[in-house]
């Protein structure tokens, strides 16, 4: 890994994809609420599962992003 | 209740296959077992897939399975904090633990504890990140022992035999074969688990109407968490704070940290923080159990009945399969579930054995031993550390099993300033971070007790109500002390040890 992709304080700009999907992950008013169901299932249940995913996605954005 | 033999027939046979399993691990990837590395590290031999198995096998515990849905099947919505827990985790694990095992890697560091140590200098810091990792882990793996009980008890088996029985086993793989074995078994626990999720997932919505019909059935206040009302964030902030709480604590414990410093590279680490969340959206998707039990209703069934009054609410998921699965299926989910208690209490107890021989009895007693002596005092402390667990399993009510597990949380989160800050910057006095780890430990036992050992603390801040992880709090506190000691103690003119340099944290 080179200087420019982690620095040695540790920080990438990449890492701010994180921050972001911390934010969403937090932010309980965003998805606490019955509709829109899906296959029956509340919001509040498949929109954090769904969550998992795009946070899967995202660790191996920044993975190739910050990888030599 | 009667003995389901079919299941049980499958459940012990399974149980035999990952005991030989156990055992032969010690010729996987052969090293010299009477090293400690070797024996309590893997030799730090395992890369990106194995090491998905094993971290995997190890966090997403026996316990998880069962107690996670058993919160839904009670509690209703507030549960799924597992899922914001398990998605702030992987992030956190991606930046901060590569430094920690090129550090660890550089410097032959096995535990937090040997970290602490060369970064600070500071024995006595040192021993407060062991002592507290020891402790925290007790509970922990009488609470995998407690899961074991529940799907042991679902077959039909009376009396504590079977958890000696199964105790046994896991002692004698672990002393043998160290690291190796959990690795190995983790791979046939995962898939069998992975198997589990799936078809329950699928199979028991078919059976009861669909996800639609399910949820129908869940009380309205159950299904969402109630939206604040009056000058309080009510439970939209107990639901944030514990899953930062949990966050920052989960890979604090020290059979997170064995896990992670066994991969064979940082690369594996930084590939399992992106795959891991397989294992969240399995552990996601098993939450939901516990509303497909509360929807079949098992809780009023009589053949279940005497389940639900030893076990309580964690009897919903053994439950929900005997009424759901046939009976060769139950073997198989019983035994994933079982196995699953397995993996995480060889790692937990073989993680302690290296905090207590690296940190404290090298450092305390016995300065210079040979590596065999090193090893072979890992080796008996894992038993003892496994023995203590069973003994508290079976003499001690499992009430105080959990609310000690439940303190082992609020306590080992406050090792996170010394560790991790520690992983970025030498700018914290040692004695500092003591004072403050002291202050965490502190409050946060006199918090937890003084609401009858629940989780969360309600602060009143400007005349606002705020219920949230006691964790959470008290690492903030003892965060604040650190940083305003530091201060102090910086003008005093602190002599600063560091052991590491800074090329040593990046490839």
């Amino acid at each position: 890994m080179t200087e420019n992709q982690q620095g040695r304080n540790g920080w990438s700009w990449w890492y701010l994809l994180f921050v972001g999907l911390f934010f969403v992950a937090l932010w309980v008013p965003l998805y606490n609420r019955v509709e829109p169901t899906l296959l029956g299932m509340p919001f509040f249940y498949w929109f954090q599962l769904v969550l998992i995913l795009i946070g899967a996605v995202v660790t191996a954005i920044v993975y190739f992003a910050t990888e030599a | 209740m009667d003995v389901n033999w079919v299941a049980l027939v499958i459940f012990v046979l399974l149980f035999g296959f990952i005991t030989w399993l156990g055992f032969v691990a010690a010729r996987w990837r052969k090293g010299d077992l009477d090293l400690l590395h070797e024996w309590g590290l893997g030799g730090r031999r395992f890369g990106t897939a194995v090491t998905w198995f094993l971290i995997g096998g190890d966090l997403y515990t026996a316990y998880t399975f069962v107690a996670v849905p058993a919160l839904a099947f009670g509690a209703g919505a507030v549960a799924f904090f597992a899922v914001p827990y398990t998605i702030i985790i992987y992030p956190l694990m991606f930046m901060a633990f590569p430094r920690l095992w090129r550090v660890s890697h550089r410097h032959n560091y096995i535990t937090a504890g040997d970290f602490v140590k060369g970064r600070y200098g500071n024995r006595w810091l040192a021993l407060a990140i062991t002592v507290t990792g020891i402790i925290a882990t007790m509970p922990y793996i009488a609470l995998q022992l407690v899961g074991l009980q529940v799907v042991i008890g679902g077959l039909g088996v009376a009396g504590d035999w079977p958890l000696v029985v199964a105790f046994v086993i896991l002692a004698a793989f672990t002393y043998t074969s160290g690291l190796r074995a959990p690795a190995a078994i983790a791979i046939v626990k995962d898939t069998l688990i992975y198997l589990t999720a799936f078809v329950a997932v699928v199979a028991i919505p078919i059976h009861l109407g669909g996800f639609g019909h399910i949820f129908s059935a869940v009380p309205a206040a159950k299904l969402l968490l109630a939206a604040p009302t009056g000058n309080s964030t009510g439970v939209y902030g107990v639901y944030i704070t514990l899953a930062i709480g949990s966050a920052m604590a989960l890979f604090l414990y020290p059979h997170s940290v064995t896990g992670m410093l066994s991969a064979s590279s940082a690369h594996a680490v930084r590939r399992n923080a992106a795959l891991l969340p397989a294992y969240s959206l399995m552990l996601g998707l098993l939450a939901l159990l516990g509303f497909f039990a509360f929807a079949a209703g098992v809780a009023k069934m009589p053949q279940f009945a005497a389940g639900f009054a030893q076990y309580k609410a964690n009897f919903a998921v053994p439950a929900l399969f005997l009424y759901s699965f046939p009976s060769w299926f139950v073997g198989v989910a019983f035994a994933a579930i079982g196995i699953g208690a397995l993996v995480p209490a060889a790692i937990m107890s073989i993680a302690s054995a290296n905090l207590y021989t690296r940190n404290i009895h090298r450092e305390f007693f016995n300065r210079n031993p040979t590596d065999k002596q090193e090893a072979q005092m890992a080796k008996w402390v894992s038993l003892v550390v496994k023995l203590g667990a069973l003994v508290f399993v079976l003499f001690v009510p499992a009430q105080y099993a959990i609310q000690f597990q439940l303190l082992g949380g609020i306590w080992i989160i406050q090792t996170f300033p010394a560790v991790i800050f520690g992983l970025y910057t030498r700018w914290f006095n040692d004695w500092a971070l003591l004072i403050g780890w002291v202050v965490g430990i502190v409050s946060g036992t006199w918090m937890t007790a003084a609401v009858q050992f629940k989780p969360t603390y309600s602060l009143v801040i400007a005349g606002w109500s705020v219920p949230g992880y006691t964790a959470l709090y008290t690492v903030i506190l003892n965060f604040a002390v650190a940083v305003a000691l530091t201060w102090i103690f910086g003008g005093l003119g602190a002599a600063r040890r560091d052991q590491t340099v800074p090329a040593d944290y990046h490839a």
